[in-house]
């Protein structure tokens, strides 16, 4: 069974070709990572399968169900959890309500719970505040809780978008560039992080990254993107020896 | 004593500008637009406010349905704030939905268009002669040492203070009050997380247009008399007072409507009366010069791209 099946994706941006013929075959679990040169399509790939984009062509599919149509925030909540590559936050926002904002979603109360403030609502609203102390206490920022979120250390409000990417309880987690940006100490505790989600949550990762040490350590499988097409996929050590990888991507220089 | 007559006056007046500086203020903190229609949806809700307060009336009088006074009044209030509700979503479906991305210049003149088309169109439905308010609530006068205060104003500042704070607590607590928030600095980042846009959109011109409607009506208590022209000018000062409150502050806005109110009420006890608004917006003007931002709002910032 496939988590997330791509078919032979392509995406035009007026006339210019922006992805290929794509294809994707996650399963459950799985972590999968989308390298490739800037400029390459690997974000276009994230927006098309988050409904941002509608493809020009190809479908794609979560969980048996067809996202082609669909508007993200239906994608949203039928299962895929985003961060971005430029770390979108809501900066007027605190720490608490950007994960209680993303279990929006999860909570059924109509306008009659809010207005009187039924059972139903206090029972909801309780277990909603529960689980966002909860993944902010897995992402170790729990102290911020009701912090403005622009008053965090960076590598504290990467952590924050991963925890309101979590809230939404989804079926897989995109990461774009997770880790750009960092210091090599923050870097370290992010990978550790996405390896927890993964062994805690049993979350399938797709994620964009430039940081070859983090895509090799991270991902059973790789596909490699250039001008919108994947040239190879394959795991680690098939990308890291692929020469066509090397040539386009990796450079003659040795990957550490 | 003329004092204190005065600040109860500019209380209620101050309440109008309030309930209708609200709507305006929603508005342009979620979708950066000034929905230059929402005087004229006060002035649709005064209508509606009046058809259902009429119809009431009617049904009591046939025995059909006997009521009292103040049950029909409170009816008035909920039936005509649902109904005009619509009238919000209306206007932010057939007038911004198809215009959420175009510049903003469209986005304006679409308001200006719309508040034409519903002051024109209740012309074309019901004449130009002035209604005159059915009187719902029998005036009692009280006289607190020289001050006398109706219930009428009383009712009136309670319920808009009531309503304000109704409005705050939706925006603080639900998860669409989050949502309207959130969606004030960011549109791409928002439907990612499963929160409908267009949702958000409708419920914000629903709950902007409903308060409006209690404004309509409880201007309608106060002054018996509804013209198609009367949500104009009450609407362009209005939206000042949203501007002044800052932007998407319910705080703000309600604030700076009852600040409004006294500056309109107390400067004719100075100044000639003819030139009261001459004085009472220099005044407005004067403070936007030093807070330009309003008194709760933020510095703009730039939205949220991907």
């Amino acid at each position: 069974m496939s988590l997330l099946q791509i078919d032979k994706m392509t995406h035009y941006f007026g006339g210019l070709r922006a992805v290929h013929n794509y294809e994707l075959d996650i399963k459950p679990g799985q972590v999968w990572g989308l390298i490739g040169p800037n400029g390459a399509g690997k974000t276009t790939i994230f927006n098309l399968i988050t409904g941002i984009y509608q493809p020009t062509e190809g479908k794609i599919i979560l969980a048996g169900s067809e996202l082609n149509g669909r508007s993200p925030h239906e994608i949203a909540s039928m299962g895929i959890g985003r961060t971005f590559q430029n770390m979108l936050l809501w900066r007027h926002m605190t720490v608490l309500e950007h994960v209680k904002m993303a279990r929006y979603s999860k909570l059924s109360y109509g306008l009659f719970g809010a207005f009187f403030g039924t059972p139903r609502r206090q029972k909801e609203e309780a277990e909603s505040e529960e689980k966002a102390y909860q993944l902010l206490s897995i992402m170790g920022v729990d102290q911020f809780v009701d912090q403005i979120v622009l008053n965090l250390p960076y590598g504290a409000q990467r952590r924050v978008e991963m925890a309101r990417a979590l809230a939404m309880e989804p079926k897989i987690l995109f990461l774009d560039e997770p880790t750009a940006g960092m210091n090599p100490e923050e870097l370290v505790q992010m990978m550790k992080i996405i390896r927890n989600v993964h062994n805690d949550f049993g979350l399938a990762i797709f994620l964009i990254e430039h940081r070859m040490k983090v895509v090799m350590e991270l991902c059973e499988r790789i596909q490699t993107l250039v001008f919108g097409e994947v040239i190879a996929e394959g795991t680690p050590e098939e990308i890291q020896n692929n020469p066509k990888v090397i040539d386009a991507y990796l450079g003659k220089e040795t990957v550490e | 004593m003329q004092l204190l007559q005065n600040l109860i006056n500019a209380l209620q007046l101050g309440s109008f500008y309030a309930l209708i500086a609200l709507g305006y203020s929603m508005v342009y903190s979620i979708l950066m637009l000034f929905n230059f229609a929402h005087g004229d949806i006060f002035m649709v809700g005064a209508y509606i406010g009046f058809g259902v307060a009429t119809g009431l009336i009617a049904l009591s009088k046939m025995g059909a349905l006997a009521m009292p006074n103040w049950l029909i009044l409170m009816l008035t209030v909920i039936f005509s704030m649902f109904l005009t509700s619509f009238v919000g979503m209306f206007v932010e479906r057939v007038g911004y939905r198809p215009l959420r991305d175009a510049p903003r210049a469209s986005a304006a003149i679409t308001g200006l268009m719309i508040g034409i088309i519903l002051e024109t169109g209740n012309l074309i439905l019901l004449g130009a002669e002035q209604l005159s308010f059915p009187s719902l609530v029998q005036t009692a006068t009280y006289n607190l040492g020289g001050i006398y205060i109706t219930n009428q104003k009383i009712m009136i500042v309670a319920l808009s203070i009531g309503l304000a704070f109704a409005l705050h607590q939706f925006i603080r607590r639900t998860k669409w009050g989050m949502a309207m928030r959130a969606m004030a600095f960011d549109y791409v980042v928002v439907p990612l997380m499963g929160v409908p846009l267009n949702k958000i959109a409708a419920m914000t011109f629903a709950l902007g247009s409903a308060l409006a409607a209690a404004a309509g009506i409880f201007y309608g208590i106060a002054y018996p008399v509804l013209d198609p022209y009367m949500g104009v000018l009450f609407g362009w000062k209005a939206f000042v007072a949203a501007i002044l409150g800052g932007r998407g502050s319910v705080v703000g806005a309600t604030l700076a409507g009852f600040l409004l109110g006294f500056i309109e009420i107390f400067v004719p006890m100075i100044f000639p009366s003819t030139i009261r608004n001459f004085i009472a917006y220099s005044i407005v003007l004067l403070i936007l010069v030093f807070r330009p931002h309003g008194f709760f709002g933020e510095p703009y910032s730039a939205r949220l791209r991907l």
